[in-house]
């Protein structure tokens, strides 16, 4: 884990009387709330239906166990118990008052964490593969490089009113667990001869266009990394769109200019940049790395007793290998049936804290499906862990499974919203609750946003929810056949939309309709990619 | 850090943080300076303007002027970076939409001077100006990245 020199410290002390600085000055009237909105903005903390809603950085979704604790006493001292995880590996808490924040930002600070650039039209909280460090299938871990760039896009001078917003995700390994083609940059560490760099895609994204990067760059060294970076992004900065909120994405800009133009300019912009000694040293990376060694792992493999089913079917579903021996990855499903998508309480925030510190080498880690990992777990305290969360209703054994749905906050807080995505996640869960059910369907990402811009990812589920407002009534729409991960692909619309429980029974048709016509070892979206949209509007429509 | 020095201009403030004397030949337009007056010393950028236009004659230029329409609009930053990256070492001022919390970022791109159309607080600039003690990034001030003082 990264730990913060003096360095990094100052920075986040200082932000902290920053804006202590900024809040008292718009509450004494100072400044108009339209001045006061990009600087909250850039502190994470938005305007919702009800509240302020903070969102806080969990820098590419790893953190310890006195973090995690911090975050459950966040939740208990400043919001109503609860803290929600996010699509972007951080997490939100959703009933703030403005006269607090700087209290909680001080208390995070002390801690090493910060809402710095979680909101606002800058370069966001860097996203990474939530299994980094610990699967078996990466070519080198990637936080030192998110880290890396986190500190590089923190308070960047050039870049803090871009167009609009900017997301980049790292990952270096052939699995994409990170959505990382549906970034604005996408960021794949690759070796070539000997040498480590990164291949480099632009103009990923989802909203209201959604579409899948270019690959700009097939190789860049990491010395040269940051000099490229900064000149992907002034082009960006000088040219993206700004005479419309809705076409001012970097993908837009590379969708009028085609990636051909896009790379060329950033090609002569990084000529010029590359000149200025942009980059750090290697010791840099190297200084970071070290950080981030692997714990000592020498736990030896265990045959564990299965003779419990819902513990077996737990490890089945919720358990990957380590690439370390003797060792287990383990995924805590905060998709409880019923539940909301993502949400913890305080006290279960806790709990897998204490898990962390006892059985992970105090590490956690947030995913962008919403679910919370610890890494380094032996396989032999498999079972303590498992009674652990089921006393403490965790231990839901659905992950990747039908029930495993992203969904945004929706109606119930976002002020854009045109429907409900929470409600919906619920009824679906419920619909479908029987484990065993939702094992014979495997493979099955549902993804829900409660409007157009797409926050709960719609158009990568392999079915997708988009809520939409039709004369004044709540209606979804349908989506079938999209992807997050490395076969990217975005999702088609059925047809005509659903009332709430129509789309339950829809989803039913379709569920219904792969089972009839699947081949054997195939997936929902294997299967729909083979037959096409067809079977399944026949079946939903008649 | 240089205390900002508050001029006084026939109803506008102007922030300097340089010490030679206030430039006054008037700004000319892009289009003018690349068409007809080319022996303007003065030439004001608007947001869209390609400040690279300007690399060819730099050095006659004693100050460039760079409009901020919004504050929302970041684009002068990047035209006021590639000015400096060029050697641009005349006056380069911010005028329009520029609040005090965004002249922190302003400076480091490499203004210098700052026509902000609402008055600023001279307290609050000062503290604004000198909140962070380091940078994570090198930019275009003089300010030593955080990477090089760790590693020399
Ligand atoms: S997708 Fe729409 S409703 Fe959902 S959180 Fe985003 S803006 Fe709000």
């Amino acid at each position: 884990m990264y730990k913060y020199d003096e360095y990094d410290q100052s920075m986040v002390d200082a932000r902290v009387e920053e804006f202590r600085d900024q809040v008292q000055r718009r509450l004494a009237g100072q400044m108009t709330e339209d001045q006061f909105k990009p600087l909250r903005l850039m502190n994470g903390l938005y305007l919702q239906l009800h509240a302020y809603m903070l969102r806080v950085a969990v820098p590419y979704g790893t953190l310890d166990s006195r973090q995690m604790r911090m975050l459950a006493h966040v939740a208990r001292k400043y919001d109503r118990g609860y803290g929600h995880f996010t699509t972007r590996q951080n997490i939100q808490f959703n009933w703030i008052k403005l006269a607090d924040t700087p209290d909680i930002l001080a208390e995070l600070a002390t801690v090493e964490m910060h809402a710095i650039q979680t909101s606002g039209n800058c370069i966001r909280n860097i996203s990474s593969d939530q299994f980094a460090g610990a699967a078996a299938d990466e070519v080198t871990d990637p936080r030192p490089w998110a880290e890396l760039l986190r500190q590089w896009s923190t308070f960047h001078p050039e870049f803090t009113y871009l167009p609009r917003k900017f997301k980049i995700a790292v990952i270096a390994a052939p699995e994409d667990r990170a959505a990382m083609r549906l970034h604005d940059i996408g960021i794949e560490l690759t070796e070539r001869d000997g040498r480590l760099g990164a291949k480099i895609f632009v103009g990923g994204g989802m909203g209201r266009t959604p579409m899948i990067s270019h690959e700009i760059r097939d190789f860049i060294g990491a010395d040269d990394l940051l000099s490229y970076l900064e000149a992907c992004l002034r082009v960006y900065n000088r040219y993206g769109r700004r005479d419309n909120i809705y076409k001012a994405r970097i993908k837009i800009l590379l969708h009028e200019i085609g990636a051909d133009e896009y790379r060329r300019q950033v090609e002569e912009e990084f000529v010029a940049v590359k000149a200025l000694g942009l980059d750090p040293p290697a010791a840099e990376l190297e200084r970071i790395t070290a950080m981030f060694a692997p714990p000592p792992l020498t736990a030896e493999p265990v045959e564990l007793d299965r003779s419990d089913p819902d513990f077996a079917v737990w490890l089945d579903q919720n358990v990957r290998p380590h690439k370390q021996p003797g060792h287990a990855i383990v995924t805590i499903s905060l998709k409880l049936i019923g539940g909301i998508p993502g949400d913890a309480s305080a006290d279960q925030i806790d709990v897998m804290a204490d898990l962390a510190e006892r059985y992970s080498a105090d590490e956690l880690r947030v995913t962008h499906a919403q679910n919370i990992v610890l890494p380094h777990v032996a396989q032999a305290d498999l079972p303590a862990i498992w009674q652990a969360l089921t006393e403490t209703g965790l231990a839901e054994a659905n992950l990747d499974l039908i029930s495993d749905i992203i969904a945004c906050p929706g109606l119930d807080y976002c002020a854009l919203a045109n429907a409900r995505s929470i409600p919906v996640a619920q009824k679906i869960a419920t619909r479908f609750a029987d484990l065993g059910r939702q094992r014979e369907l495997g493979e099955l990402k549902l993804k829900i946003s409660g409007c157009i811009n797409a926050c709960g990812h719609h158009h990568a589920g392999h079915i997708g929810i988009l809520g939409v407002d039709r004369k004044g009534t709540e209606n979804f729409q349908l989506l079938l056949g999209g992807s997050g991960a490395e076969d990217v692909s975005l999702g088609k619309i059925t047809g005509p939309g659903f009332s709430e429980d129509g789309v339950v029974d829809a989803i039913e048709r379709v569920t219904d309709k792969y089972l009839e016509v699947r081949e054997s070892g195939e997936r929902f979206l294997d299967t729909y990619r083979r037959v096409g949209m067809e079977p399944f509007k026949e079946a939903i429509y008649g | 850090m240089a205390d900002p020095d508050a001029t006084d201009t026939g109803g506008e403030t102007l922030l300097r943080l340089r010490t030679d004397e206030v430039h006054d030949e008037p700004a000319v337009t892009l289009d003018a300076f690349l068409d007809g007056q080319t022996n303007a010393t003065a030439v004001r950028l608007e947001a869209g303007d390609d400040a690279r236009a300007l690399l060819p004659r730099l050095g006659q230029l004693a100050l460039v002027e760079i409009s901020f329409p919004t504050f929302r609009d970041g684009r002068g930053y990047s035209s006021a970076r590639i000015l400096r990256e060029a050697g641009f070492a005349g006056e380069l001022r911010a005028a329009g939409d520029v609040l005090v919390d965004q002249l922190p970022h302003m400076r480091r791109c490499g203004f210098d001077s700052f026509a902000p159309q609402a008055p600023i607080d001279p307290d609050v600039l000062r503290a604004s100006l000198s909140r962070y003690d380091h940078h994570y990034q090198r930019a275009a001030d003089a300010a030593v990245p955080i990477w090089k003082l760790r590693h020399g």
